[in-house]
């Protein structure tokens, strides 16, 4: 049973989408515990699967018994195992918290919303699991076009987000599909690691094509995963999305991106090639500087709570860019850690905010958060957990993301990316302690001792309020346990990374 | 001998569990208050419970969690957390009884969020003051900061707007952007192991100019100790009700910002270290010229809460210049100013309120003749301010003596000169308040009425403060152990 478990994690959505997608029709409440049996399943895999590399390393499954190079092979390792778990979870929560919000936001298309968004989950774990890079393309399309879907669902202005979304998301989805078709014409193979053996024996490295490959490559993921200046669509599409499918999407699609990133780049490049042969380290650092501050800079200009968040997500994918291509051990290992904790942070805020707008009804950052302490207490505790999280407050998970990527940036010399990391703090803090200010004061300081105390409990229902605080946890449980998560990747790293910098 | 003792974990959590408690009894204020004070006794009794034992040169330790395969978040009683922890402990007992009179003189909003806040800020600052690494010592320090910010911006009117912001921006901006890089590198080139050690882990390290750049980001990122030029966050938290000015700003927080610096200076760098460095200098004269600038701005205020917040700026630049100046008399003179700056300053504080509370008044030029109306009030402000002056027979005298004996024993006759400038600044811009209330007359029409004081539990706190400066003069033996006991460890 233990070799089926690649397989098995994403065919259990998958075939529960398939069902959902007609019984749903008719029973339209059966589809949110449907999903949510589902995914604990997938969960449940996920862990085993995770137990399995623990007891017999990578576990790998051939697809329809074709064994690779030839077939698609499905592969477990330490590295992708735990991104299996975080998507899984993540998915889990959410669904969760969906239950009310679908019915809600998206009503008489249950059935649709919750086949799509199983369909999106398959995908995400698929790509972390793939071993094949043509398949891992097929993959990205099946997430790209659900979420498309998920995301048109929302408000009107959804729509034209949604089809900006549609235009860059194929841009990149082509791009990476010509890099690999490059890459197949020189090698004639589609297996990461086979491609990865073939680079070496034949001596490709120098060959122009393959800098092409991966130029193409590098730059498809990019727009995927929202790197600047390549973010253009993303912040529209998060903040008009239905609130489920922005929980669901901003803490899983630019993470899971950054994954195929950093799996393009070791497994399939290998470090030899990215960091030794080409050299670009420096280059592309700043560009996550970049990033960082712009997403900052931006995030700050908002009056929107849904967008002002979505500006972040940017910021952070360049703490992670930046962070994988310092070049050093500890980047890699602080990025990695760094998709976990971030994965959990944005799903806590996003549930935070979802929670809030639906009580409320209100999405600008002026008006939204007056009188929540009192209004819904427990709902804004979590919103501070991730906000303190964001901004680097320890023993919060951003605060040890932080710690081991500021690390790695010393390491390197590279005080750019040390600076802009700060920088990103300070404007984190500014960005929420405006938004406690408004809590605390309401939104007119000239008045006196504010009729806060007018507005009645509306705690929000138990169904958001588990998954939320459960979120909020995660944030807090990923920080304690940041050593345990830590030492576990850097192993699984090394395998990768033969020569760990001195230090 | 080090002791492993659960301890200091209690007296931690004893302020943050009294939070249930009195968020529970916020219809009944007098169950809530004595939720309070009776947090405050079991805390101060738990530290005194260990005093002995440190006195006679053990530590506690306690290991909350290992965060890390060498660093966890961990307690250690020694000499020097002990002083500060007694320090801050007592005087909460004192303020939570002054904050009874004070909040329902003034018929405050939101008391139960202010005592609980209070709690967990206490909290926050024994778990500096027992903080046994680097790490520990920064979660505790960022706790105290968000902490503190709904005590300051308790009034929620626009200057609290202001004043939070300011106050924030301030501490955090400073912790996030000095000290949190320089932690990391200290801990990327420690070798992941954070303890503060008697003689500093630095050494042998790093290189000198690592060593400089590492020290001053450290001592202005832990920018609560005031220094200039991070200092504007002091006055603007004054904006905050007077107890909390008291105990917080003009102990708890503000202490904590020189304990971290002090813990820098001994823990991390050590003192042969730093001298072979030679940026003692550097920091002697920021000191310096922090003591002079806060009293001639100090001079100029005429808003009395404003007034002891810049001539605080200047009294905490001398116990960073008692450390600065890397002498065992110095170390000593800063750790006994620490307990006695707090005692005196808390009780100008008190009195400050007080006054607010009997009749009104924030500005020095409106106090004439109002030592007749409180002559409690305005004699504990006579014994204060000559505390904090320096002049026996007050306990300030006693750390005045150390500095002095410091300056001296590092050859440094400038620095004597300029403390003997400083403390006859600290007469001028203090004296002339107590002179201005006992024999300028008062105003037409504010005279008659006989004595007016502030409610009891006020003038009980602040006239038991002020007794303490007393006390302290005739009985500093276990300030002077303490802190000889730290300067031994050097």
């Amino acid at each position: 049973m233990g070799e089926q478990f690649p397989v098995l994690v994403l065919l259990i959505p998958f075939f529960t989408a398939l069902v959902i997608c007609v019984v749903g029709l008719w029973k339209p409440h059966w589809c949110q515990p449907a999903a949510v049996v589902s995914l604990g399943a997938s969960l449940a895999v996920a862990l085993g699967a995770l137990c399995q590399v623990v007891k017999k390393g990578v576990v790998s499954y051939a697809l329809g018994g074709w064994p690779p190079p030839i077939g698609i092979e499905y592969r477990i390792d330490a590295l992708n195992g735990l991104v299996l778990v975080v998507i899984a979870t993540v998915a889990l929560i959410t669904a969760i918290y969906s239950r009310q919000r679908v019915v809600a936001e998206t009503p008489g298309r249950v059935s649709q919303f919750y086949t799509l968004y199983l369909l999106l989950v398959t995908g995400l774990l698929g790509m972390t699991v793939t071993g094949d890079a043509f398949n891992l393309y097929v993959l990205l399309e099946v997430v790209s076009l659900s979420t498309y879907a998920l995301i048109a669902m929302g408000s009107r202005r959804a729509v034209l987000a949604c089809f900006n979304y549609i235009i860059m998301g194929t841009i990149g989805a082509s791009l990476y599909l010509l890099g690999v078709g490059y890459l197949y014409i020189k090698t004639g193979s589609l297996n990461m690691v086979d491609i990865q053996q073939l680079l070496v024996s034949e001596g490709l490295y120098s060959s122009r094509s393959i800098l092409i490959a991966f130029i193409l490559i590098m730059l498809g993921v990019w727009i995927k995963m929202a790197f600047f200046p390549l973010h253009g669509w993303l912040p529209n599409a998060y903040a008009f999305a239905p609130s489920t499918t922005s929980c669901l999407i901003a803490p899983l699609m630019t993470k899971v991106t950054v994954y195929v990133m950093i799996r393009m780049m070791l497994t399939v490049f290998g470090p030899a090639y990215v960091f030794d042969y080409l050299q670009w380290s420096e280059i592309v650092v700043w560009l996550a500087v970049l990033a960082i501050v712009a997403g900052s800079i931006m995030a700050l200009a908002q009056a929107d709570l849904p967008k002002m968040l979505s500006y972040l997500v940017i910021a952070e994918v360049g703490y992670m860019v930046g962070g994988v291509w310092l070049a050093n051990e500890a980047g890699l290992v602080g990025a990695f850690y760094h998709i976990i904790s971030d994965a959990f942070m944005t799903l806590c805020l996003f549930l935070a905010a979802g929670a809030i707008i639906a009580r409320t009804g209100e999405h600008r950052i002026s008006s939204i958060f007056q009188g929540l302490p009192r209004r819904m207490p427990l709902t804004f505790f979590a919103f501070l957990v991730g906000a303190f999280s964001m901004i680097g407050v320890p023993p919060t998970c951003g605060f040890f993301s932080k710690w081991y990527l500021i690390r790695a940036g010393i390491e390197a010399g590279h005080w750019a990316y040390v600076t802009a990391l700060l920088f990103s703090s300070l404007v984190n803090a500014i960005l929420f302690f405006r938004i406690i200010e408004t809590a605390f004061f309401g939104s007119r300081p000239d008045r006196e001792h504010n009729e806060h105390t007018e507005s009645q409990r509306e705690e929000s229902p138990l169904s958001i309020l588990i998954p939320l605080l459960g979120a909020a946890l995660a944030v807090i449980l990923v920080g304690l346990y940041n050593w345990n998560l830590v030492s576990w990747i850097t192993d699984a790293v090394r395998l990768y990374y033969m020569a760990p910098m001195p230090g | 001998m080090e002791i492993k003792s659960c301890i200091p974990l209690l007296a931690f959590l004893v302020s943050l569990v009294a939070v249930v408690p009195i968020v529970l009894s916020s219809h009944r204020p007098n169950v809530r208050e004595s939720w309070t004070i009776l947090a405050g006794l079991i805390k101060f009794g738990l530290v005194l419970s260990m005093l002995p034992a440190v006195l006679a040169g053990n530590t506690f330790e306690f290991t909350l969690w290992k965060i890390l395969p060498q660093l966890s978040i961990q307690f250690r009683v020694d000499a020097m957390g002990m002083l500060f922890a007694l320090v801050a402990s007592l005087l909460w007992i004192a303020t939570s009884v002054y904050s009874i009179g004070y909040m329902r003189g003034l018929k405050e909003h939101a008391q139960t969020r202010f005592y609980a806040y209070f709690a967990v800020a206490l909290s926050a600052t024994i778990g500096v003051a027992f903080a046994a690494n680097l790490l520990t010592l920064y979660l505790f320090y960022e706790m105290l900061s968000l902490s503190t910010y709904p005590l300051v911006a308790h009034h929620q009117d626009g200057t609290a707007r202001t004043g939070g912001r300011t106050y924030l921006t301030y501490l955090l901006g400073t912790s996030v952007s000095f000290a949190l890089p320089a932690m990391v590198y200290v801990f990327w080139k420690s070798g992941g192991n954070m303890d503060f050690t008697a003689g500093g882990f630095l050494a042998e390290k790093v290189s000198s100019t690592e060593a400089t750049v590492l020290l001053l980001l450290l001592i202005f990122g832990f920018s609560k100790a005031a220094l200039m030029p991070f200092h504007s966050w002091l006055p603007a938290a004054m904006v905050a009700p007077t107890p909390v000015s008291a105990l917080l700003h003009a102990v708890a927080v503000v202490k904590v910002g020189v304990f971290c610096v002090l813990r820098v200076f001994s823990g991390v760098f050590g003192i042969s270290f730093l001298k072979e460095l030679g940026v003692g200098d550097v920091i002697v004269w920021v000191a310096v010229f922090t003591i002079l600038t806060g009293s001639l701005i100090a001079l100029s205020q005429d808003n009395l809460k404003r007034r002891l917040a810049f001539s605080t700026i200047s009294q905490l630049a001398y116990i960073v210049l008692g450390a600065a100046l890397l002498s065992s008399n110095g170390l000593m003179g800063s750790m006994l100013h620490i307990g006695m700056h707090a005692f005196g300053k808390i009780t100008l504080f008190f009195c400050a309120g007080a006054i607010l509370v009997a009749t009104g008044k924030k500005a020095v030029s409106e106090m004439s003749g109002i030592g007749r109306r409180m002559p409690f009030t305005m004699s504990a402000f006579l014994l204060g301010a000559l505390s904090i002056i320096g002049l026996p027979p007050m306990g300030g005298a006693w750390s005045k003596w150390y500095l002095f004996l410091g300056a001296w024993e590092a050859e440094r006759f400038i620095i004597v000169i300029i403390l003997i400038i400083s403390s006859l600044l600290n007469i001028a811009y203090l004296l002339p308040i107590v002179v201005r209330a006992f024999f300028v007359p008062p105003p037409e029409g504010e005279s008659g009425g006989g004595i007016q004081e502030a409610p009891p539990a006020c003038v009980g706190a602040l006239v038991f403060t002020a007794l303490g400066c007393f006390a302290l003069f005739l009985f500093p033996d276990i300030f002077v152990d303490l802190a000889k006991l730290i300067g031994g460890n050097l």
